[in-house]
């Protein structure tokens, strides 16, 4: 009886004002209203000035010819017969070629730097610092601008190629290498590399069981790299190496032939690379130092070498720390490749916001389908990057 | 007796030392400069060969470097001749009487030479915010944080883009150009995206379901996205979206596209110090009485910003280098000017970019190296006082 009398007395007291679940009512309404106004004002004046400056909006204009070329095309693709979709395709591709390309060499060469900042070796160590120090601390726009006007601008011009042993010219439209033509046959050998890697995973999987059954361990380095390498070559030598090459022909003005490397393609690799690699150095570097050193004193008095402890101890560990911000270091090269638009290469944003974008004047849609294509790979590679995160979690009880 | 004379027998049979002998030096080999070399660069087969390869790449690289920037450099010139190669019959570094030239565009565009003094007065006033901000032990840093978030952005707007009034005639935002431009946009990047980043996080915080849907969903957002596509959207969409009347000039959409980006980066920084903050906290504020606004101000706020200090300076660093976008959507800023005046046929020359470069790399080198290493050393000064 006498809470409930006091229970009263307390809501008597508090005026409706001042009850924090009116407030909170009240604050999100506010906020809905506000923000379906900002909408509301946007979408209005939009359709005002599309009206005004006589563009129909829609995406009627994705099967319309495009008209425009593109320099570096992994799908087929002709300035009078390609729609704007296909242009679309195209600098997806792009992006994606640079962006995994990318992502593998800042991988090894942050493993290489961030290991190399916690050698032993004074000098080293102190390289690798300087390294990471410098290239942090430059924009990216600035390397990726250096790269390619200071360093690959101004190699040699078209006639005066450096011509690489192995058939290969290097100037200042771009890297030329010869072009393997496959040859009747050659299917062997991708059958004999599918059957590789097959085994290889079939005798690691095996290895590993027999191992946790009778403690008996297998050569497995040896035998995987015999079947991912070994057998593919022998396949190759037994079908009397059915490859060729077409080797690129320098002419007076231009070099015909073989696959061409542009400069664009390269300046961004590198600039992307370079960067990226810096910062994941730094996470490896963290990752390795959040082991503790007793992890490593207990390998060492179990009797295990320096090198197994590394692959065995600190490795799996070290790697649960580095997983999430090596995902976050992929996520941005994936959004730094779109600086190529500063340097000309045909990624996503050059062709379609840039290109499509000025001749179609259907910024909205131009936009919003760009944005939408980075957030879908961002969230796909986070969901990748997770999925392998929980294999290496740690499993608690 | 007899055991007496057996002792002195004893005594006088064995020598004992009554004190140790002094600890012998250790070998030449091990210690001093010596040493430190066997132990450190040659202690294993391995170890040498890789020390071999680091020298080898040192090789590479100073020599090339200094002879770049200081042996082969130009020192005085009127134009490209004095840079080219074919014309000096030598080998040409660093074109720096082009950067001299050039300094007065790299710093402030093609704002009017008579009106550059404002452009000066604008950079010391920064500089003293800044001062009195990083500096802890400076005196009064409460007028010090009014002064850098309030009065300086009021009076550099007045200062820089014109107050006729008082007979300081407009200069149009076209006309801003080089460091000018990149500090400004860093500065406003900088003071906006601070408190917006905070807003989000408490939203994203809250519990209030559609607060925390609208904050969670922008920040989401501009973080899923590249920044140069924000800046399209500002620059492309944003004229759209307004009335005509209200159409913002080129600098401005900028400047909102990355204070938004930056923002949101923010907002995830000082969510991570909001999280590190025990419940108890919470709950102890709300205890005494304090009202929401008040239990963040006094209580939560300031020890989650305080352990937030180096991720925040580290996003400033981010947010400093991502100015360079802008000159993508074409504004003038520091790597613009210099992208322009690198291919002025005046100066053209096969050096001259590299130099421009250089210059630029330089200038970032040397403000995002100053703003880590003090993030540094506000983290080590808060693990001090962390420490029990």
């Amino acid at each position: 009886m006498s809470t409930d009398h006091s229970a009263e007395q307390a809501s008597a007291r508090v005026a409706f004002y001042n009850d924090p679940k009116v407030r909170s009512i009240f604050y999100q309404v506010a906020l809905v209203a506000a923000v379906a106004f900002l909408i509301w004002g946007a979408t209005t004046n939009a359709i005002d000035h599309l009206r005004s400056a006589h563009i129909a909006s829609g995406f009627g204009f994705w099967d319309t010819t495009a008209g425009f070329d593109i320099s570096q095309t992994l799908i087929s693709y002709s300035a009078d017969a390609s729609t704007y979709g296909r242009a679309f395709w195209v600098g997806l591709l792009n992006t994606l070629l640079v962006a995994g390309l990318g992502i593998v060499l800042a991988t090894i060469i942050g493993f290489i730097v961030g290991i190399s900042r916690l050698s032993k070796n004074w000098l080293l160590a102190k390289v690798a610092t300087g390294y990471v120090e410098t290239i942090r601390n430059i924009p990216l726009l600035l390397q990726l601008l250096f790269w390619y006007n200071a360093v690959l601008k101004a190699l040699p011009a078209m006639r005066e190629s450096i011509v690489i042993p192995g058939g290969a010219f290097l100037n200042n439209r771009g890297l030329f290498l010869p072009e393997p033509v496959f040859l009747h046959g050659f299917g062997a050998v991708v059958v004999a590399i599918v059957v590789g890697i097959a085994g290889a995973i079939g005798f690691a999987i095996w290895a590993r069981k027999r191992q946790e059954r009778s403690g008996q361990q297998a050569p497995v380095f040896w035998v995987v790299l015999a079947l991912l390498i070994g057998l593919p070559l022998v396949v190759l030598a037994l079908k009397g190496f059915p490859i060729n090459f077409n080797y690129p022909q320098a002419g007076r003005f231009n070099i015909s032939g073989g696959i061409e490397v542009l400069p664009e393609f390269a300046a961004l690799l590198f600039g992307l690379s370079i960067y990226t690699a810096a910062f994941i150095a730094e996470v490896v570097r963290a990752g390795i130092l959040a082991v503790s050193g007793g992890q490593i004193e207990a390998a060492y008095s179990l009797g295990l070498k320096p090198a197994p402890t590394l692959r065995l101890i600190v490795v799996p560990q070290a790697m649960r720390v580095i997983v999430p911000p090596l995902t976050n270091q992929y996520l941005n090269l994936i959004k730094n490749s779109s600086l190529a638009v500063a340097i000309g290469y045909p990624d996503l944003v050059q062709v379609f916001t840039g290109t499509v974008l000025n001749q179609t004047g259907q910024a909205i849609e131009v936009v919003a389908i760009t944005m939408l294509v980075y957030l879908t790979i961002s969230l796909v590679t986070s969901l990748l990057m997770n999925i392998y995160n929980r294999r290496v979690a740690l499993v608690e009880r | 007796m007899t055991m007496a004379e057996g002792d002195l027998a004893v005594t006088e049979l064995h020598f004992v030392r009554e004190r140790a002998i002094e600890a012998k030096p250790p070998p030449a080999s091990m210690t001093g400069a010596v040493g430190w070399v066997r132990g450190n660069l040659l202690s294993t087969p391995f170890n040498i060969a890789l020390t071999i390869l680091t020298v080898a790449l040192l090789l590479w690289v100073i020599p090339a470097l200094v002879n770049f920037l200081l042996v082969d450099a130009v020192w005085s010139g009127v134009d490209r001749d004095a840079c080219r190669e074919l014309v000096q019959h030598r080998e040409i570094g660093a074109c720096w009487p082009f950067v001299w030239e050039r300094l007065p565009y790299f710093v402030y565009g093609s704002y009017p030479i008579p009106e550059r003094w404002r452009v000066d007065v604008f950079f010391a006033m920064l500089a003293i915010g800044v001062v009195w901000l990083l500096w802890l032990e400076a005196p009064r840093r409460d007028i010090g944080s009014a002064y850098f978030f309030v009065v300086v952005p009021l009076c550099s707007y007045f200062l820089l883009h014109g107050f006729p009034v008082v007979g300081l005639p407009v200069v149009d935002t076209v006309l801003w150009g080089g460091v000018l431009v990149t500090i400004v946009v860093a500065s406003v990047g900088i003071v906006v995206s601070l408190p917006l980043g905070i807003l989000l996080a408490l939203g994203r915080a809250s519990k209030m379901p559609t607060v925390r849907l609208v904050s969670t969903t922008f920040i989401e957002f501009v973080r899923g996205v590249p920044l140069i596509t924000v800046l399209f959207m500002a620059s492309v969409m944003l004229p759209l979206f307004v009335p005509e009347q209200f159409e913002p000039d080129k600098l401005l959409r900028a400047l909102i596209g990355i204070a938004l980006f930056a923002s949101a980066y923010m907002a995830e920084v000082v969510r991570a110090g909001l999280q590190a903050i025990p419940k108890g906290q919470y709950e102890g504020a709300m205890a005494v009485g304090l009202k929401y606004w008040q239990m963040m101000r006094l209580i939560v706020l300031p020890q989650a910003l305080k352990i937030t200090i180096p991720n925040i300076v580290n996003t400033y660093i981010g947010l400093f280098k991502d100015t360079t976008l802008v000159f993508i959507v074409g504004i003038f800023d520091l790597l613009r000017t210099i992208e322009v005046s690198r291919i002025d046929p005046k100066w053209a020359a096969p050096v001259t970019s590299t130099t421009g470069y250089a210059v630029a790399a330089m200038f970032y080198l040397v403000f995002c190296y100053a703003m880590s290493r003090y993030a540094r050393a506000m983290e080590a000064r808060l693990a001090t006082g962390n420490k029990r």
